[in-house]
């Protein structure tokens, strides 16, 4: 066992999926213990924010405010606030005005207001141009001299009596504050989902109902599978007949759309995560079935189990201390795959929208499953499903890598 | 004096584990082979013979590595060659290896006659299959296999008939030293007998000039080979004419092993057979001195205070035991009165 | 002697037939046998010649198609687990494979054990136990007191085989089947297994059956010899008269096509 042990440790494929794994699986227990909230807690108002550090507007201003003149900070101002419309427009009106186009580069700002406040004038009316769209460059203009504005913005407060704005302070446009001294600051480093939820807080706890329903999946279909190819595999005869019936029945119809049938007919009420997961189990446990029943029928003749059956032992005692020890190490690695295909059969339902009832938790599925519904893909925002495969496809690639690894070191033949 | 075709020159070559221990499995071997002999190796499992097999190609490969000593067929150095050119020019050519189960070794899906194309196009790719059809014939003929078998699968042929095949392909380009290693232990007694008389058939019609046995089965090694040299722990302990090696072992291990054979022979139910206890010593740090001596019989204190050197005979015989061939003699009567025989 | 000998196997019309319809195969063709006490007896036949499956009948690992076998002159009644466990007190075997014989999950410890559970030693206070382990260890030239918390792989071939006659020892059947015992291991060890298993007959009484496709052994260790081919006994009698004198043509194929050392082998007859 120690020898064992020592064994898989070596192998470099077991531990690089093990890490993985068990980093997966630490976020999962820390993250809930540093950030306490409920993850389904819708907190943004509007759909998919984006990520970053969300600072309290009206608390910045209260914050203490430090003066930092630092060069670049108005033409960042005005190039962040400067839309590449508006640039386009500009260089419509400038083309139209008689400007030859080569002389024009939209992305450098300062040569792009030069030449704009030298050749614009509202009262020219440019071939071709409506009404509206004289009043648009007018608008632009103006908004363009605001950006331009130096002056201070003003802190003004409602009179509750007079309803007059009193002034009450200014913020120059050198003001700063220190982001640790505003009262409220959030992060969201995966920014919010179409519901106004924090991704990253709604992912963590999706991945530990996911890996909760890949591990009762897991377990419900190797426990299964092994029962079932125990005794079809070593009793043989018609017991074996009737159970590599059933066997073969349930590999006759997709799994996946007998999950789909039992899923749908269970109704969306009564679907909780451990109820899918048990639906899960229920129906991947054939392979594992047939591989058991495979291996042991090759044991079931091999000298020591004869020897067993000679020293008098039952049926039951060699089953378990004669064959099972020697498939132990295929059941572990069936178990390994069958949990990594547990949490990928929970996410194909509930991209199909049969997965477990919503308002209870998330888990992976359910968020791909959002994702798409409120087109997340299409809307380019990518935080709201992107993620979550990185998720998935971490989950299963450590399993499998362990799985390989496992496989190494119990079959001699595949070490290189 | 005949021309000699192997010559292998303190060879070691040794395992390296996957704890990166070193085990030498062949510990400073030397033989020769002369032109038209046959030379068979005896021992138990584990004693290197079958490591000695695979070394004596000079193809090597991970665990077993190179550490010294040279080969040479028939004049030409093969040792310290790079594995593909070794793969390319001396595999096949100089040097023919057939493994246990070589039988094994065809792929299912092809017929016989593509094997033999992909031999010999591999070493000349201008030979047209016309011209690889009628020389495969003309040497399946002449070994005595029916020239159907070149147009049928693996499957279609039994174990014995694979085996043959196998050793029909691997002279096809007529190398000078086939090294066969247990090939026929898969094999029942009948099929057995039959790819022996081909390898004496290879041997007697010049299709190979020297040829290298490799089996357990003493009896056998007996009917094939002219020497026998008998392994123990990576080191040759002996090496004689098969009579002598049978009928007359010097070195105390051989005696153990030749007394151990069992025929059925007339006379066979009246004679005690050999016995040797222990097991063979961990390859890994084998035992000081003479590496028989923690199962030997007559071993003394000088037998593990330094390493014996192998004696050479003057009728070609060599043996490493500290004892000289009469003290040898002598023991070996004084056991047999013993046990009154 | 002769109206001395005492029936111990015997068999008539014993069949075993693997498979249905085009699969089927006759391992064992309505074979018909005696074996006394006393006697050793060889199984001798080629690879899937049957002696195997015979073999595992004698031992009721399997049940014949046809047929019946007899046990010391009366039909053998295996219908429950208890009644087995009750026959294989008489009858054990001793495996062609050491390495594959033995659980590699299970110390020495237990497998002796089990043996001296079955002979109805379960419940004797452990030292006693031990001195029985350390009895039939000794017997076959192995320290118990060594073996203790060992497992059986990290013995040599030809310890596992002696151990496995030390399990022998303790069991003290009245037939053993050795299904080539010393096939697999070396030529050195093979002696010391014979002899061991020799001394044992004395010992316990035992009838050996020797299952093999190796003829100089057959020739060497038995009284009686038993040819098998396709399922069949071709011949049989003593070892003298089948092996040096054979009449079947089959038998004098087998023999012919063993290399001999003392005669001339011919290569001329394949």
């Amino acid at each position: 066992m120690k020898h064992l042990l020592q064994q898989i440790s070596r192998s470099g494929k077991f531990v690089a999926g093990f890490s993985i794994f068990a980093t997966i699986l630490l976020i999962v227990l820390i993250y809930p213990l540093v950030v306490p909230d409920p993850p389904l807690e819708i907190i943004g108002q509007g759909t998919f924010f984006e990520p970053g550090i969300y600072v309290n507007v009206y608390d910045s201003i209260s914050a203490p405010h430090y003066t930092l003149n630092l060069d670049e900070a108005a033409e960042q101002r005005i190039a962040s606030r400067f839309k590449a419309e508006d640039r386009e427009a500009m260089r419509g009106w400038l083309v139209g005005s008689g400007m030859p186009e080569s002389e024009i580069d939209i992305a450098n700002t300062a040569q792009l207001l030069d030449q704009w406040f030298a050749n614009f004038d509202p009262t020219t009316r440019l071939p071709g141009m409506t009404n509206a769209d004289r009043n648009y460059y007018i608008r632009l203009n103006n908004s363009i001299q605001g950006l331009l504005s130096t002056e201070a913005a003003v802190i003004a407060q409602m009179n509750a009596e007079t309803a007059v704005l009193e002034e009450t302070g200014t913020v120059p446009q050198t003001a700063y504050v220190n982001v640790n001294q505003v009262a409220n600051v959030r992060v969201l480093p995966l920014g919010t989902d179409n519901f106004g939820r924090d991704v990253l807080t709604q992912l963590v706890r999706a991945t530990g109902v996911s890996l909760q329903i890949g591990f009762v999946a897991g377990i419900i279909a190797t426990v299964i599978g092994l029962a079932l190819g125990l005794v079809s595999g070593y009793v043989g005869g018609l017991v074996d007949d009737v159970i590599m019936f059933i066997t073969n029945l349930f590999i006759v119809i997709p799994s996946f759309v007998l999950l789909i049938l039992i899923s749908f007919s269970i109704g969306q009420e009564q679907r909780g995560a451990i109820t899918i997961a048990v639906v899960i189990g229920f129906t991947s446990w054939v392979w594992t079935a047939r591989a058991v029943r495979s291996q042991v029928i090759s044991l079931r003749n091999r000298d020591h189990v004869n020897l067993s059956k000679l020293s008098g032992h039952s049926i039951a005692h060699i089953i378990i201390r004669d064959i099972l020890p020697y498939i132990a190490s295929y059941v572990i690695m069936a178990l390994i795959l069958q949990i990594s295909s547990g949490i990928l059969a929970e996410a194909g339902l509930s991209i199909l929208g049969l997965g477990p009832k919503t308002t209870d938790v998330p888990t992976l599925g359910l968020m791909m499953n959002w994702a798409m519904i409120y087109q997340a893909h299409i809307l380019g925002k990518w935080w709201a499903y992107f993620p979550i495969i990185v998720t998935i496809a971490l989950i299963a690639f450590s399993m499998n890598l362990m799985n390989t690894g496992l496989d190494q070191v119990f079959n001699p033949a595949l070490r290189d | 004096m005949e021309k000699v075709i192997l010559d292998v020159a303190d060879l070691t070559t040794k395992y390296i584990t996957r704890f990166g221990e070193d085990i030498y499995a062949v510990d400073h071997v030397s033989l020769r082979v002369e032109d038209g002999k046959s030379l068979g190796i005896a021992g138990e499992s584990g004693c290197g013979k079958s490591t000695l097999a695979l070394s004596l190609m000079g193809y090597y490969f991970p665990p077993l590595h190179y550490t010294g000593g040279e080969i040479i067929i028939d004049g030409h150095n093969i040792s310290g060659m790079k594995p593909d050119d070794v793969r390319k020019s001396i595999l096949g050519r100089e040097i023919a290896y057939i493994p246990q189960a070589a039988m094994n070794a065809l792929n299912p899906t092809q017929k016989i006659i593509h094997f033999i194309e992909d031999v010999v196009q591999a070493h000349d790719p201008t030979t047209s299959k016309q011209e690889i059809y009628t020389m495969a014939k003309a040497l399946f003929e002449s070994l005595g296999l029916p020239a159907e078998v070149l147009q049928k699968y693996p499957v279609e042929l039994s174990g014995g008939m694979k085996q043959r095949t196998v050793i029909a392909i691997s002279v096809i380009l007529r190398p000078q030293v086939l090294i066969a290693d247990e090939p026929s232990s898969a094999l029942d007694v009948t099929s057995q007998k039959m790819v022996i008389k081909m390898l004496r058939n290879l041997m007697d019609n010049g299709y190979i000039k020297a040829m290298i046995f490799i089996t357990h089965e003493l009896p056998l090694l007996y009917n094939v080979t002219d020497d026998i040299m008998v392994m123990y722990a990576g080191q040759i302990v002996e090496r004689a004419s098969s009579k002598e090696a049978v009928f007359d072992p010097l070195h105390p291990y051989s005696k153990g092993l030749m007394g151990s054979i069992i025929v059925p022979e007339e006379g066979l139910r009246d004679v005690k057979l050999a016995a040797i206890p222990g097991v063979p010593p961990n390859l890994k740090n084998p035992p000081p001195g003479c590496r028989f001596a923690p199962r030997c019989k007559f071993a003394r204190a000088a037998c593990t205070a330094a390493s014996v050197p192998l004696r050479e005979l003057e009728n070609g015989r060599s043996y490493r035991c500290i004892l000289s061939e009469e003290e040898l003699r002598e023991a070996y009567a004084r056991e047999d009165r013993q046990h009154g025989r | 002697m002769a109206a001395e000998r005492k029936l111990c196997l015997s068999g008539k019309g014993v069949t075993k037939v693997f498979g249905l319809g085009r699969n089927k195969t006759v391992a064992v063709d309505n074979v018909d046998f005696n074996f006394y006490e006393g006697e050793v007896i060889s199984l001798v036949g080629e690879s899937g010649s049957g002696k195997t499956t015979l073999a595992k009948m004698l031992l009721g690992l399997i049940n014949p198609t046809e047929g019946e076998i007899y046990f010391q002159g009366e039909k053998r009644d295996l219908s429950s687990h208890r009644k087995k466990k009750e026959y294989w007190k008489s009858i054990q075997a001793i495996f062609q494979d050491p390495f594959s014989s033995f659980n590699i999950f299970n110390k020495i410890d237990t497998v002796l054990l089990d043996c001296i559970r079955m002979r109805g030693g379960g419940g004797l206070p452990y030292e006693q136990k031990v001195a029985m382990m350390t009895e039939a260890c000794s017997f076959v030239n192995l320290k118990f007191a060594e073996l203790t918390n060992k497992y059986p792989f990290e013995l040599s071939g030809g310890q596992q085989q002696r151990l496995m006659i030390a399990r022998i020892f303790l069991l003290k059947p009245k037939i053993l089947l050795a299904d080539e015992p010393t096939s697999m291991i070396d030529a050195c060890s093979r002696a010391t297994i014979l002899d061991m298993l020799m001394q044992l007959r004395d010992e316990i009484g035992m009838t050996p059956i020797f299952i093999t496709h190796d003829i100089g052994l057959a020739y060497y260790v038995s009284d009686t010899v038993y040819i098998m081919e396709k399922g069949k006994f071709v011949e049989s009698g003593s070892a003298d008269e089948v092996i040096l004198r054979p009449k079947g043509a089959y038998t004098k194929r087998l023999i012919n096509d063993v290399p001999k050392i003392y005669e001339e082998w011919d290569l001329s007859t394949v």
